[in-house]
């Protein structure tokens, strides 16, 4: 076939009409939800049960029938822990694929990648991970922890245990920064001190003289947001050291992506933790969601905190549009603002209409023989750091992530 | 007082692991002028080497000391013989095909070991000077290097190998015409330098997590010592890793961590514009 000017011309104009027809919501015979994780590369860690919670989740929905009727289809994306490639498949899935919902991003530099593509072209998105807060915008939503969520948690019960006196040892970017200020914040509100803050590039893996300065300053307990196979040296020197009998550790950050499973129990046992998950969570639903995970893929020892937000997530957004009985992207943000709930393996999670955060229960747990037992369960807490710069219900429009002052 | 033995054993520590880190690359570089950017790498299999053998139920001085390095070695011989002895003379191209190499190992031991992180605990316990408490593995490792600076001076200067090692690094025409195979000398010599990565892997192990791309946190930190040591070998790396690894940790120890590494990398710019060829190219001329 010899292709000349006007038949050129007539395809070229043909194709271009095609890509600007509207979007055909009706008519659509499945519902396309898009993920966009890293499954390869240095936070696969993070990412490849993520995306094993994502598959489990979208087939229950599809096992108990679909929504509105319809079975969910996944248009998934590996970004192999590249930043640069999160842009490009931000773009793929809401120009060409035109998903209904995209949930996914790891890093907050993801997540910021992609956050404005979402808004641009009006495509729900979900951020299912723990991280440093104070994201507002209409179009996400959250449900990670954020550091009020668990510092607020953890600072009194790690105090309780120990004394009056703290050293903060954070990582050097900007959830490490965050979170320790609102360490010290908390510190100082239940009556105690911070006597040090020390941070940390992530590569650094030599944490000998810092050991040595903080026997120096001889503090009643040391709280470590540090983050990475870099920093996980840090356990490590400190119980070679034999600090751990003497000064008590917690650490918000330790065991995210199943840390404590590689240090050994004589390295890891008694460092305090806060967070949404543990896999030790003795609750019927815990057990349950243990059972499918099995099932689906052999054994559950790879369910980590982040992948159980990401399953949340998405049986969120599925009770929205449920409820909703519709995929336009205003009914199922007006569903999600009137305070829906969903009963998770972590418990209750309820969305909060001013902040499009989560309202969720914090367990206090401290890892014991490579696990996390839990020690005491706060029910419901209020994502209160971000509450505290944005309300969504007075300004809709906007679009800021909020560095907390305090 | 004694905190400032406690700093004092911190700084020893310091330079012995930069001691550790850089002896395989000054090896390979300062004898057989090949710039081995996948010397990281094989520090990362070193370790772990290290970890696969001590959960088969090594022991793990054995495994550290013995499997690490001969292991290492063994890739290293296999690297030599198939990409390396093609590229003697040629300085840039040793550094594209060793970085290639790099990417290779990163690659392969993430299919192996899966690219999580994993590690050891510290076989030594840690121990009391006065009020604090330090890490009794640092000791292990200042006893490693201090061992392998004096093995290293015996064997250049004492045997006969490494005098004909020596020879052949200035003049390998004038070896070959002696009857010595340059090639065989440069094979063993980057068996060597593969093995000391391997070793110097295999014993900071149990202090870090260990991830397949571990081996870019070295790579940096052991060019700089060696380029700022100079041409000399032994007395090189010695006088640049006790320059580095003291200014590191008193920086460290007086400020912050990241002030330490900054002021490591300004000694270093500090140093290589005071002595562009390096400390033993201004002073110690001559020695191994």
């Amino acid at each position: 076939m010899s292709l000349n000017r006007r038949k050129f011309l007539t395809a070229a104009a043909a194709a271009a009409s095609a890509s600007t027809l509207p979007r055909m919501a009706i008519g659509a015979d499945s519902i396309k939800l898009g993920s966009i994780l890293d499954t390869s590369g240095i936070f696969d860690a993070y990412g490849t049960p993520m995306d094993m919670a994502m598959r489990l989740a979208v087939n229950e929905l599809n096992a108990a029938g679909g929504l509105l009727g319809k079975q969910v289809e996944v248009v998934a994306y590996d970004t192999q822990s590249d930043m640069a490639l999160y842009s490009q498949y931000g773009q793929k899935l809401t120009r060409q694929d035109r998903v209904d919902v995209v949930h996914g991003g790891i890093l907050s530099a993801s997540r910021e990648a992609i956050r404005q593509i979402m808004r641009k072209s009006r495509t729900l998105y979900f951020y299912n991970v723990l991280y440093e807060g104070g994201v507002c915008d209409r179009n996400i939503f959250i449900n990670g922890v954020t550091p009020a969520q668990q510092v607020e948690a953890l600072v009194p019960y790690a105090m309780g245990k120990s004394g009056r006196t703290v050293y903060i040892l954070a990582a050097d970017y900007n959830y490490g920064q965050i979170t320790a200020r609102w360490i010290q914040k908390f510190v100082a509100d239940n009556g105690g001190e911070t006597v040090g803050v020390d941070f940390f590039p992530l590569d650094v893996s030599d944490f000998g003289s810092t050991i040595a300065k903080i026997q120096s300053v001889g503090p009643d307990l040391v709280i470590a947001p540090l983050v990475g196979g870099a920093h996980l040296s840090f356990f490590r020197q400190w119980a070679a050291a034999g600090m751990k009998d003497r000064i008590p550790l917690a650490s918000t950050t330790m065991g995210v992506g199943n840390e404590h499973k590689v240090l050994t129990p004589e390295e890891g046992d008694g460092i305090m933790v806060a967070y949404n998950y543990s896999q030790e969570l003795d609750t019927p639903a815990n057990g349950a969601f243990k059972e499918k995970w099995s099932a689906a893929y052999g054994d559950s020892s790879l369910i980590h905190e982040i992948a159980v937000s990401n399953y949340q997530g998405i049986m969120t957004w599925g009770e929205a549009v449920r409820q909703a009985g519709s995929l336009d992207r205003e009914a199922v943000i007006a569903t999600l603002e009137t305070g829906l709930s969903i009963d998770g393996p972590a418990g209750r999670v309820t969305v909060d209409p001013k902040t499009h955060h989560a309202v969720l229960d914090v367990h206090i747990m401290e890892i014991d023989g490579q696990g996390m037992r839990v020690v005491e369960t706060l029910p419901q807490r209020q994502p209160i750091d971000t509450q505290a710069v944005c309300d969504l219900q007075a300004n809709p429009d906007d679009n800021t992530q909020y560095e907390i002052q305090i | 007082m004694d905190l400032y033995a406690v700093v004092l054993v911190e700084m020893l520590y310091g330079v012995a692991s930069l001691v550790l880190i850089s002896a395989g690359l000054a090896v390979v570089f300062g004898m057989i002028k090949v710039i081995n950017l996948a010397h990281g790498e094989f520090m990362m299999m070193g370790g772990y080497a290290t970890i696969t053998a001590v959960n088969l139920g090594v022991n793990v001085f054995v495994a550290m000391l013995v499997i690490a390095p001969v292991a290492v070695g063994l890739i290293g011989l296999v690297v030599e013989r198939l990409v390396i002895r093609h590229l003697y003379g040629r300085l840039v191209d040793t550094m594209l095909a060793t970085w290639g190499l790099s990417l290779f190992f990163i690659g392969l031991v993430t299919m192996v070991f899966g690219n999580t992180t994993t590690g050891i605990s510290t076989p030594i316990p840690g121990f009391a000077i006065g009020d604090y408490q330090v890490n009794g593995y640092n000791f292990f490792i200042i006893l490693v290097s201090a061992s392998l600076l004096v093995v290293m001076l015996s064997v250049l200067k004492g045997t006969r190998s490494g005098l004909i090692a020596r020879g052949t690094m200035q003049r390998p025409d004038m070896a070959a015409a002696l009857g010595y195979n340059p090639d065989r000398i440069n094979m063993a010599t980057f068996f060597c330098g593969s093995a000391l990565s391997g070793l110097a892997g295999a014993v900071l192990a149990p202090l870090v997590g260990l991830v397949p791309t571990s081996g870019g946190a070295y790579i940096a930190k052991a060019f700089i010592t060696v380029i700022a040591g100079g041409p000399s070998l032994i007395a090189g790396l010695l006088s640049s890793a006790s320059l580095f690894g003291a200014v590191n940790q008193i920086f460290t120890f007086a400020i912050s961590p990241v002030v330490g590494e900054v002021a490591l990398l300004v000694a270093a710019v500090v140093l290589l514009r005071v002595l562009p060829k390096g400390v033993t190219g201004t002073f110690f001329k001559g020695r191994p």
